[in-house]
């Protein structure tokens, strides 16, 4: 398989020498080319496990492998789009996707490049603006640009639209559901949405929380464009929704409990 | 009304005053000599190009001084943001020495280096030294870890991570830096002439009031608060206000 997450464990432990269990005992295998869903309510570690497919986090135990290869560190391999995006307020638009590609192409190489996937997120306008110049949903498409010049096998996302408004979010879904189809990437999705993970994926992963676990491994075969099925959409909304409800109640009950100590 | 108009009124009103104060005689000239005593003070200076001498041999101190200051500010504050065993250590004999005016080491500085220019300037450096290593280190430490994450997923580390990503994200600790180092060079560097010998503004400022020219003691002082100002203003934060915009701080 492509990107095998084998029998993942994270444990925090805080200050007072509390043992926290984040994820317990991830199992998945993604194929090439599959867009895959990762839903789960806040708190689920979602993020955690995203970030250590990219290598920024390591694994209490179990293991990555990517592309036959264990995952250890960064690298270039594995393209990473934030939350917020993380662009370099000190570079133009440009430069900020050229960073990546610098190391490895001469320079006029590497601006032709960006210039490419400038013009996949239809920003060629703005390639000579700072970050601070730009929109919030403007910026997240460089950061997309960033990562795809680099031309990761996967790329991972985490919550790449979660801080922008309806429309730029609805905007932004036809424009990756393109890019998508166009580059045919390995894409990792993390959101809390359950109508984003539908319009988007070929497969969503549900979480629990506390600790974090596959729920629900779904295929979706709607047929795309999505928004031309409402009723299948609405179905497996509904049922997705239900999965969720268990784990919802398990957070608020939770916290009522804690209350109740304190 | 926009700012520098209000300003223009202002230091008008305030000179006028002043003039209108000395012509009553509310005061008398040995106290507070009139604006054109004052005036007449300065244009004698020039005229005869003490001032300019002044003015040079202070600058030229002041920038060695503060060069040197900000080399070894940047190079010891990247060290105690990159060390914790220099930063519980170094940091903290930095930390009490940044709480001391540099002046009380003048004495010490001219034993060892003479009267001269030698120990002016190292009491300048130790002005602006100290200012900068710590807004260097909190600059390092506080880059944000998104920059530092994002940059390792496109295959950055070590090195490279460091000059292309940490230095630049805390530019805007370095630029504030330097301004408070220039500050506090300034001052340093004023001290030093008062209590040493000249040419320089400092000293002609003791000078003149050993000698009772009152008009030239007030001359140099509006000299000495005039360049502080200007360059302060004119040039570091504008650069500073630019800087923050563009690294996104400041809407
Ligand atoms: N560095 C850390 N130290 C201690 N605990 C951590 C750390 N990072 C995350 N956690 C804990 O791990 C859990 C999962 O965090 P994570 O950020 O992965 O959640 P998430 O599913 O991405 O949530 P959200 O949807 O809110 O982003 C949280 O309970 C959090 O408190
Ligand atoms: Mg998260």
């Amino acid at each position: 398989m492509f990107i095998e997450i084998q029998h993942i464990n994270k444990i925090y432990t805080d200050k007072d020498n509390n043992a926290n269990t984040v994820l317990d005992d991830i199992n998945l295998e993604i194929p090439k080319g599959q867009f895959v869903s990762i839903l789960g309510p806040s708190g689920c570690g979602k993020s955690t496990l995203l970030s250590m497919i990219a290598g920024l986090t390591s694994a209490s135990s179990g293991g990555i492998i990517v592309d036959g290869k264990s995952v250890q560190k960064p690298g270039k391999d594995r393209g990473m789009v934030f939350q917020e995006a993380a662009l370099f307020p000190w570079m133009t638009v440009t430069e900020n996707v050229v960073f990546p590609l610098r190391k490895e192409m001469n320079k006029k190489q590497a601006i032709e490049r960006a210039r490419h996937f400038l013009q996949m997120v239809q920003l060629s306008n703005y390639a000579g603006h700072y970050p601070h110049e730009l929109s919030g949903g403007m910026q997240q498409r460089v950061s997309i640009a960033r990562s795809l010049a680099m031309d990761p096998a996967v790329l991972l996302m985490d919550e790449p639209f979660g801080a922008l408004d309806e429309q730029t979010r609805s905007r932004l879904h036809g424009q990756l559901e393109k890019i998508w189809i166009d580059t045919q990437k390995t894409i990792v999705f993390v959101t809390h949405s359950i109508q984003e993970s539908i319009k988007l994926s070929d497969r969503i992963v549900v979480m629990g929380t506390r600790p974090g676990t596959v729920i629900a491994d779904i295929d979706v075969d709607i047929p795309r464009p999505r928004d031309e099925h409402k009723q299948q959409v609405a179905a497996l909304e509904e049922r997705i929704m239900g999965l969720l409800k268990g784990e919802i109640d398990k957070v608020i009950n939770e916290e009522l409990a804690y209350e109740a100590r304190s | 009304m926009k700012p520098a108009v209000k300003r223009l009124i202002f230091f008008t009103a305030l000179i006028l005053f002043w003039g209108l104060g000395s012509h009553f005689e509310f005061w008398h000239e040995t106290i507070l000599p009139s604006p054109f005593s004052v005036w007449d003070a300065l244009v004698a200076g020039f005229a005869d190009l003490t001032l300019v001498y002044d003015l040079v041999a202070s600058f030229r101190r002041l920038f060695i001084g503060l060069a040197v200051s900000l080399l070894i500010g940047t190079a010891l504050g990247i060290l105690l943001a990159r060390s914790k065993t220099a930063d519980e250590t170094i940091g903290s004999m930095v930390l009490a020495l940044q709480s001391v005016p540099s002046i009380i080491w003048l004495p010490l500085a001219m034993m060892w280096f003479g009267l001269g220019e030698g120990a002016i300037i190292f009491v300048v450096i130790l002005g602006g030294t100290f200012v900068m290593t710590l807004n260097v280190r909190t600059g390092i430490k506080n880059v944000n870890p998104l920059y530092i994450k994002a940059a390792r997923t496109m295959g950055s580390n070590g090195i490279d991570l460091f000059w292309k990503v940490i230095i630049p994200a805390s530019i805007p600790y370095l630029v504030t830096g330097a301004r408070l180092a220039w500050a506090f060079a300034w001052r340093a560097l004023m001290a030093g002439e008062l209590l040493s010998a000249g040419p320089g503004l400092g000293y002609t400022l003791r000078y003149a009031s050993d000698f009772g020219n009152m008009a030239l003691v007030i001359g140099v002082m509006i000299i000495i608060g005039v360049v502080g100002a200007v360059v302060d203003q004119l040039i570091f934060q504008r650069i500073e206000k630019n800087v923050l915009k563009r690294w996104g701080l400041e809407s």
